[in-house]
């Protein structure tokens, strides 16, 4: 613990803390463009100078210098000071005026850098530079001449996702960043470098010219696109949601998101249900709500009545159906919509047990069965994070991918769960912290889940202070949903043997509904996509950003939602559709506000109650382990068109077209 | 007091004899390397300590010192590396590229000794792209090394295993700066690297490395078989041996020589190149030590001893002691700018000081030279350089704005009597 003097306080700092890490201790704000937590050090910006005593007599870089013992650091001396103005006014120099129509503006580092440590005026007489615009996709606007070359973009693209796409070329004032070849960057976190950009040399090509920061009211939330749980932030303006921005949260996505996290907004305002239908002769005719529930009563189906939930259903949600579907006296289910029927008699064992955080810093790693950079991408960067930057070793079983960083593939037979080659079985077996990941894919081929456990525990990935044992969904309704105790022993088979009356759809559109042939099909859900083309009675719901919600990730991590906007036209939130609908069917479900219908879920659940991650214990059952000899099938085609919302959205649709498909915009806008 | 034949190091400077390997070896070369290794390493860096040699790329840091830094155990899975940087493009230098076509084995028998005292596992000398035909010297003549078994296993019989790899610049000036020579030798781009860490804890391939110039690799093994007494018997204290003087512009005989360390400039030009064009009475100013230290007028230069120190008090450096000579009929603006275009053209664009300030600065030099300026823009300018210097990763701010500073400082009547006489023209046809 190094003591240094900062501005005259005297404090310790963590051995290995930087001047500038120093001074943030000290309360002190140092200006930075190129420094960034989470990116290596670049030290190129200059800003963060400041003085420092012993040393050489000239400002230093704080980010880059280590913090000595009786080290005596100056934030605001007249040298400083003047450090500081002449890098702010190199910076502006060739920077063009045109904040009034940036994107940035009102968030922008820059100006607001040089309001507090700028000069007053000009000295420069010269003309400005001005640089050729890249292509960096669908995803990425690009303004080159406002770029300060901070390379904070080239630095997260090489280490956190894992391409090389982005990079500096030419010298002097005529290094520019570029994209090489001006292709779209094939990355699934590329959108990160549009908040990286210090400057707005880099924004959101869908936003574009949308809204100013200061006109939008910001909603905390847990973005539902995948199963990780993804902190976000949603900025909307009116009813709209314009964009979805990550917040920081070390234990689950740093402070990243996907980029279908932040882009499938569009999709909101799309394709929206907002009122009721009834299938009448063969065909959906809107409908009021009344005649929608009469339509439901009229099935009288008593007793013989299932709900199933989707990929983006929230607890609340699911909990309201369960209830329901109860009070008829029914028992009927299910969220895993495409027939996955794993054991689920104890939660521990298909739960994401390493947590997020902490799989970076597993050394020896077993992929099975899942392509992590699709299902889920931010903990994809954290196995990269071990792989890459910690240096452990990754072996794969599954189709081969470039997952961004180095794997050693051992084949694509799900057998070889119970029967891993010796060298990959021998570096798990000597590892201190083993790490096996087993993907919806990998659960979907008979005996797999069991010879998994059987591996855990013959390598021992389980032991005091760290279990290895992983479970990666796709679906964010995943966890939440087996915790409310949607989940039969045959999956979604032993709803179709049940062969329901009437079966609730919350939102599911991956179920083959040829099986429900003879069902009432009433689907709950907020996009007109495949369900509701399938279904007989629609009742339209609230989308994620239209409520409050609690919700699970892959690790068990109880985390909250609040509302942003308000659902379109007829639409309603989910909780208050079922208890509406209960009194038409002349049942209770016991809750008559959401508050209600939270407490009433958290009566059932206890975990539910708590923010953060719940506790399964540790109980793996005894399950057949003769793992079948065949391929594992990958449960994502398309990284981008997963769900309803993402499959209205436009930006979605052009990423996947462009990126996955090949389709070449660029050239077809020449 | 000047150099006597029988004290010159490099005896085919000019290339009267062959290069190769059995004329260096008649010239005293290799001769006997088993033995000056076999001193053993400390005593080989105590040598060199003694004989007061200091660096001769430019910034005249301790040689020996330098290779104390290097880890005394190396560990097997991270060797130390020699790196030798034949980078030579600072406007004005010419000695390296003498050395290396005409005296390679020098060279390279210099890396075998300097790379064993500090324990290096190899040496990479890295050689200026544009030296296409030096380039093709020093291949072939660490080839016949390796024939004759002077390199590789057993390097010349003195069970030190030692190899030695030529690497080719693509011409960038910046990759003479140790870090970004080490970045660019690594197969990326060419820009420095921040220090702490400097190279000796972590350099190439993140592994303990120095990194020397050519002159001062060159002059060890004849340091260690004439003795440090005999090379710091040369020059005055702090300044000691011989250095090779490279003289290019206004002087009647261009050359490089050399000479003893703290000989005065007088003596140097009027022995070895003929004297001034036209005389001491035109002479008008000396950029000492290659394009980036600042210039010196006539009257400062003339009776100066070029060395570290006597030049440092004078406002300049002896940097690669490459004097650019500049009668009365140049237009000193004219000069500076050039080197300051050079210095825009030549920036690595990493850091932002030297990024924008260069163009900055060669854009005002530009209007300054033609006097479209106005007065207090000379202070402007002078107030940028003081902004690049002193704030960027390496050292080509600073050399970009020491020319600019010297100028200013000795020749700001001529700027302003530009301008004067521009703004003068401009008032009377408006």
């Amino acid at each position: 613990m190094p003591k240094v003097t900062v501005d005259g306080v005297e404090l310790d700092v963590p051995q290995g803390a930087t001047v500038l890490q120093a001074c943030e201790l000290a309360g002190k704000e140092i200006p930075r463009f190129c420094y960034h937590e989470r990116l290596s050090i670049a030290g190129n910006c200059r800003m963060c100078l400041v003085e420092v005593s012993p040393g050489p007599p000239k400002p230093q870089a704080s980010c880059a210098l280590p913090t000595a013992e009786g080290q005596v650091i100056k934030t605001d001396s007249p040298m400083v000071k003047k450090a500081r103005e002449g890098v702010m006014e190199f910076l502006l120099i060739n920077h063009p005026l045109d904040c009034p129509i940036c994107d940035q503006g009102g968030e922008c580092d820059l100006q607001d850098q040089s309001v507090a440590y700028g000069r007053g005026a000009t000295r420069y007489d010269e003309n400005k530079r001005a640089v050729t615009e890249k292509y960096m996709g669908p995803i990425v606007k690009t303004v080159m001449t406002r770029c300060i070359q901070c390379t904070r973009c080239v630095r997260f693209a090489e280490e956190v996702a894992g391409v090389e796409d982005i990079g500096a070329i030419g010298r002097g004032e005529n290094m520019q960043i570029t994209s090489y070849l001006e292709r779209a960057v094939a990355s699934e976190l590329s959108g990160n470098v549009i908040d990286l950009c210090p400057v707005g040399a880099l924004t959101s090509k869908p936003y574009a010219f949308e809204a100013r920061p200061w006109e939008l009211t910001k909603t905390l939330g847990i973005d539902m696109m995948d199963a990780v749980g993804t902190n976000v932030r949603i900025d909307a303006r009116g009813r709209q949601v314009l964009r979805v921005l990550p917040r920081v949260n070390d234990d689950v996505n740093e402070e990243w998101a996907s980029d279908k996290t932040r882009h499938h907004v569009d999709g909101l305002i799309r394709r929206r249900l907002d009122q009721p239908y009834v299938r009448k002769d063969g065909a959906l005719q809107p409908a009021t709500w009344a005649e929608a529930f009469e339509a439901i009563k009229a099935a009288n189906a008593g007793a013989s009545v299932a709900a199933i939930a989707g990929d983006m259903a929230d607890c609340e949600t699911m909990f309201a159906a369960k209830a329901l579907v109860n009070a008829l006296g029914g028992n009927l289910l299910e969220g895993r919509q495409t027939g996955l029927d794993y054991d689920v008699t104890s939660l521990s064992a298909v739960n994401f047990n390493t947590t997020i955080a902490e799989a970076e810093n597993a050394d020896v790693i077993l992929l099975v069965g899942t392509n992590l950079r699709w299902e889920a991408p931010l903990i994809n960067t954290r196995v990269r994070k071990a792989a890459w930057k910690k240096g452990a070793k990754v072996f794969g079983i599954g189709a081969e991918t470039d997952l961004t960083y180095k794997v050693e593939w051992l084949g694509n037979d799900a057998s070889l769960v119970a029967k891993l080659p010796k060298a990959a079985l021998d570096a798990l077996k000597g590892a201190e912290r083993p790490m096996l990941i087993f993907g919806g894919g990998a659960l979907s081929v008979p005996g797999v889940h069991g010879a998994a456990l059987d591996l855990a525990k013959s390598v021992g990935a389980i032991k005091d202070g760290w279990n290895g044992f992983n479970v990666v969904h796709f679906s964010a309704a995943r966890m939440g949903s087996l915790m409310l105790g949607y989940g039969l022993p045959g999956g979604i088979r032993d709803v179709v043997a049940a062969k329901p009356k009437l079966a609730f759809f919350l939102g599911a559109d991956e179920v083959d509904f040829t099986n429900f042939a003879d069902t009432l099909k009433v689907y709950v859900g907020h996009h007109g996509d495949k369900g509701a083309h399938a279904a007989d009675v629609i009742l339209p719901a609230a989308a994620w950003t239209e409520k409050d919600f609690t919700t699970v990730n892959t690790e068990g991590r109880v985390q909250r939602s609040d509302k942003a906007v308000f659902a379109p036209g007829d639409a309603r939130e989910d909780w208050s559709i079922f208890r509406a609908l209960a009194d038409t069917l002349g049942v209770s479900v016991g809750f008559d506000s959401f508050d209600a219908c939270r407490a009433a879920m958290v009566a059932v659940v206890p975990a539910l109650g708590v923010e953060g991650l719940a506790d399964y214990g540790w109980a793996p059952p005894k399950l057949p382990a003769k793992p079948d000899a065949r391929e594992i099938p990958s449960p994502i085609k398309d990284f981008y068109l997963t769900n309803a919302i993402c499959r209205a959205s436009p930006t979605m649709n052009r990423c996947s077209e462009e990126i996955l498909h090949g389709a070449d915009y660029a050239e077809a806008a020449e | 007091m000047s150099l006597q034949d029988k004290d010159r190091i490099f005896t085919n400077l000019y290339g009267y004899q062959p290069w190769n390997l059995k004329s260096a070896q008649a010239r005293g070369d290799w001769d006997n390397t088993k033995a000056l290794i076999q001193r053993g390493q400390d005593a080989i860096i105590e040598e060199i300590k003694a004989s007061g040699l200091r660096g001769r790329g430019g910034a005249g840091f301790p040689t020996g010192l330098k290779w104390s830094f290097m880890p005394k155990e190396p560990r097997a899975d991270r060797p130390s590396f020699l790196v030798i940087n034949a980078d030579e493009s600072e406007p004005g230098s010419c000695k390296d590229r003498e050395i290396i076509r005409h005296d390679p084995h020098k060279l390279i028998e210099g890396a075998l000794i300097a790379g064993f005292a500090m324990r290096a596992r190899a040496a990479y000398i890295y050689i200026r792209g544009e030296f296409i035909r030096e380039a093709e010297t020093l291949f072939a003549a660490v080839q016949e090394a390796y024939d004759a078994g002077l390199l590789g296993k057993n390097a010349a019989k003195s069970g030190y295993d030692f190899d030695v790899f030529v690497h080719r610049g693509a011409g960038a000036y910046i990759c003479g700066e140790e870090t970004a020579m080490i970045e660019s030798l690594e197969g990326k781009k060419g820009q420095p690297r921040l220090k702490p860490p400097f190279p000796a804890g972590a350099g190439l391939y993140g592994c303990p490395t120095t990194v020397n110039n050519v002159e001062s690799i060159a002059v060890v093994p004849t340091i260690l078989r004439r003795g440090a007494t005999w090379f710091s018997g040369f020059g005055r204290e702090n300044n000691k041996g011989t250095k090779l003087f490279q003289i290019s512009g206004h002087v009647n005989t261009p050359c490089v020589v050399e000479e003893e360390m703290s000989i005065p400039f007088r003596e140097l030009i009027d022995k070895h190149c003929g004297g001034i064009r036209g005389g001491w009475d035109n002479l008008l100013a000396v950029i000492p030590g290659g394009s980036s230290v600042p210039l010196v007028p006539a009257a400062e230069i003339m009776d100066c001893p070029m060395d570290f120190d006597g030049l440092k008090a004078v406002g300049s450096g002896l940097g690669t002691a490459a004097a650019i000579v500049m009668d009365k009929s140049t237009d000193v603006v004219q000069a500076i700018s050039r080197i300051s275009y050079f210095y825009k053209h030549e920036s690595c664009g990493q850091c932002t000081p030297c990024r924008e300030g260069t163009g900055w600065m060669w854009r005002v030099m530009e209007r300054l030279r033609t006097g479209d300026a106005d007065i207090s823009e000379i202070d402007t300018l002078f107030d940028v350089t003081k902004q690049v210097e002193g704030h960027t990763i390496c050292a080509l701010g600073d050399a970009a704005a020491w020319p600019i500073q010297g100028l200013i400082k000795h020749f700001r009547p001529e700027i302003e009597r530009r301008i004067r006489e521009n703004g003068g023209a401009l008032e009377a046809a408006e």
